[in-house]
């Protein structure tokens, strides 16, 4: 029982990041019905600016948090405007290609910047733990999971509480009448990339104490949130939550019930031999 | 419908000329709206009725010709610039947001607007041209029938408070009951408000007796243009646009005459 209730938590720590890069796909996909497949690759970048903040500069991991999150919302934006933007209109199939495109760009160059080796951002959480009798939890896991709720509910409150994030729902559902009502739609998609840049910033900060941050990190977690996103039924942004976490407490739970070579999900083992 | 002191322009096309893609839909008008009145435009399916107002709202831009709104030329603009001029279009077929709850649609119709308090007013104002929606504050818009849906479409171009409105066959599909509701908030609006009002109709009749003055639109080209009064009683509106029954006593006579000769 212990450790399936350890097991559990771990699968939904894990979970909850398959969850917000899920959520990335979801946001861009509902607001201009483009698959960015990128989205686990804007997660890598968001973690090495991180490091870059935290474990070279030396700041404060709030403050390098908080900077991560800025800068990679701002370089949303400008994927959006640079890359995405001027092959909208285009064919689906050439859009997906621009989006792989990207991704292969990113890794290539985060690995010329940073290495290949992996690296690691020690976190306030890094260490500890909770006991509960004999229970023992992470506070790594548990830090997870935590910022995962704080950061969907503020995600609820914007898009339901606020003109902008009810703007978005409104361009998503029907474009053209946003345009009508003179909603900058322009304007209202570069906001969503930048939110999903950032999500996908935070998602790879607070993985970083669960695994490692690499090149290939993102490719590897993307291709497990991509799954999560259809699960939640791939418009809908608790679903892709739940998706996500159905997802990584299956892996947890394959990996430590089902014999060797169990845990690598499905989705992954087709494509990443360089995972787990 | 009187014509005595003619009030300001605040629309003005002059020899417009919109494409899709190679396809001319509109070849040269040239139109007004006075201010504080309503302007119809009649035409057959396919005139290019909707595409001028397209045009004029800056969904699509004109290949030729000139847009003055407010005595500002805005053919090349941006829509959400002209929307914050204060031209709202109420679009063909509704298109309301319809995950979106009715009150949060009549808000995304203040989109452009920052006075919390004006638009607090406003969205009173709205229901009370519009009881039914009211009671449906929290539903989806989805879930509307559809003379309540335009009734929304309606509420939430006027929560930009318009200058100018324009309104697209808001008559689709309605039962003659609603339509008669809904052109009764139109003149409403139109009075109490002093709104200008650019009206698209299939339904001549209608149009013909809440409007001031009319255009008629053919294969893109305005073919006619006069006050309502006097369009009413042309022989070609009568015939073309009104259909002899509803033209009243003298049409029906006409129309007798007409089926005796074949
Ligand atoms: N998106 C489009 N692409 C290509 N051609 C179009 C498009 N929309 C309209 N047209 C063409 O432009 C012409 C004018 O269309 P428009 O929609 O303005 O007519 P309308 O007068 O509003 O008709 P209705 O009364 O049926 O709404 C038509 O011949 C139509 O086939
Ligand atoms: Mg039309």
């Amino acid at each position: 029982m212990l450790d399936f209730v350890q097991q559990l938590v771990s699968g939904v720590a894990l979970g909850c990041v398959y969850g917000l890069i899920a959520l990335g796909f979801v946001l861009v996909y509902k607001a201009t019905e483009v698959v960015n497949f990128a989205q686990g690759d804007l997660m890598m970048l968001g973690g090495f600016f991180a490091f870059t903040f935290i474990g070279m500069m030396g700041l404060n991991y709030w403050l390098g948090f908080a900077g991560a999150v800025a800068a990679m919302a701002l370089f949303g934006m400008v994927a959006e405007r640079v890359v995405v933007r001027p092959i909208l209109g285009y064919p689906q199939f050439s859009i997906i290609m621009v989006t792989i495109g990207l991704g292969y760009f990113l890794r290539s160059v985060a690995g010329m910047i940073w290495g290949t080796d992996d690296l690691k951002i020690d976190t306030p959480f890094s260490q500890g733990v909770l006991r509960m009798g004999s229970l023992v939890l992470a506070y790594d896991k548990l830090s997870v999971i935590a910022a995962t709720m704080i950061l969907c509910t503020l995600l609820w409150l914007f898009f339901n509480k606020t003109m902008l994030g009810t703007a978005m729902r409104a361009s998503s559902e029907n474009m053209l009448a946003a345009y009508y009502m003179g909603i900058p739609v322009k304007r209202v998609v570069s906001v969503v990339w930048a939110i999903s840049a950032a999500v996908a910033t935070c998602a790879g900060v607070l993985l970083a104490p669960i695994t490692f941050i690499h090149s290939n990190v993102g490719l590897v977690l993307g291709l497990k949130a991509f799954p999560a996103a259809v699960l939640g039924g791939f418009g809908s942004i608790p679903g892709a939550v739940v998706g996500g976490v159905l997802i990584g407490v299956i892996e947890s739970m394959a990996g430590f019930y089902l014999p060797e070579g169990g845990r690598t999900s499905r989705p992954t083992s087709c494509c990443s031999p360089c995972c787990s | 419908m009187d014509a005595t002191a003619t009030p300001e322009t605040i629309l003005k096309l002059s020899n417009i000329e919109s494409y899709y893609g190679p396809i001319m839909a509109i070849r040269g008008i040239s139109l007004e709206v006075p201010r504080g009145r309503i302007v119809t435009l009649l035409g057959a399916n396919g005139a290019g009725k909707t595409t001028v107002l397209k045009t004029i709202s800056g969904i699509l831009d004109p290949q030729k010709g000139t847009i003055e709104f407010l005595g500002r030329p805005i053919q090349r603009m941006e829509a959400d610039r002209i929307v914050r001029l204060g031209l709202s279009h109420v679009p063909e077929g509704r298109e309301v947001f319809p995950f979106l709850s009715v009150r949060e649609n009549l808000m995304m119709g203040a989109y452009p607007r920052k006075d919390r308090d004006g638009v607090a007013e406003d969205i009173e104002r709205v229901y009370g041209y519009f009881p039914r929606l009211k009671e449906r504050i929290n539903q989806p818009a989805g879930q509307l029938s559809g003379g309540e849906q335009q009734m929304l479409a309606i509420g939430r171009a006027l929560m930009n408070r318009p200058t100018l409105l324009l309104l697209d066959e808001p008559s689709l599909g309605l039962s003659p009951l609603l339509v008669k509701e809904i052109f009764t908030i139109i003149r409403r609006v139109n009075e109490e408000q002093g709104m200008s009002i650019l009206l698209v109709e299939q339904n001549a009749k209608v149009a013909l007796e809440t409007a001031h003055y009319g255009y008629v639109l053919e294969i893109g080209r305005i073919v006619m243009n006069d006050t309502c009064d006097r369009l009413m009683h042309s022989q070609d509106i009568q015939e073309f646009y009104l259909g002899a029954k509803e033209a009243g006593a003298r049409g029906e006579r006409r129309w007798k005459k007409k089926k005796t000769w074949r």
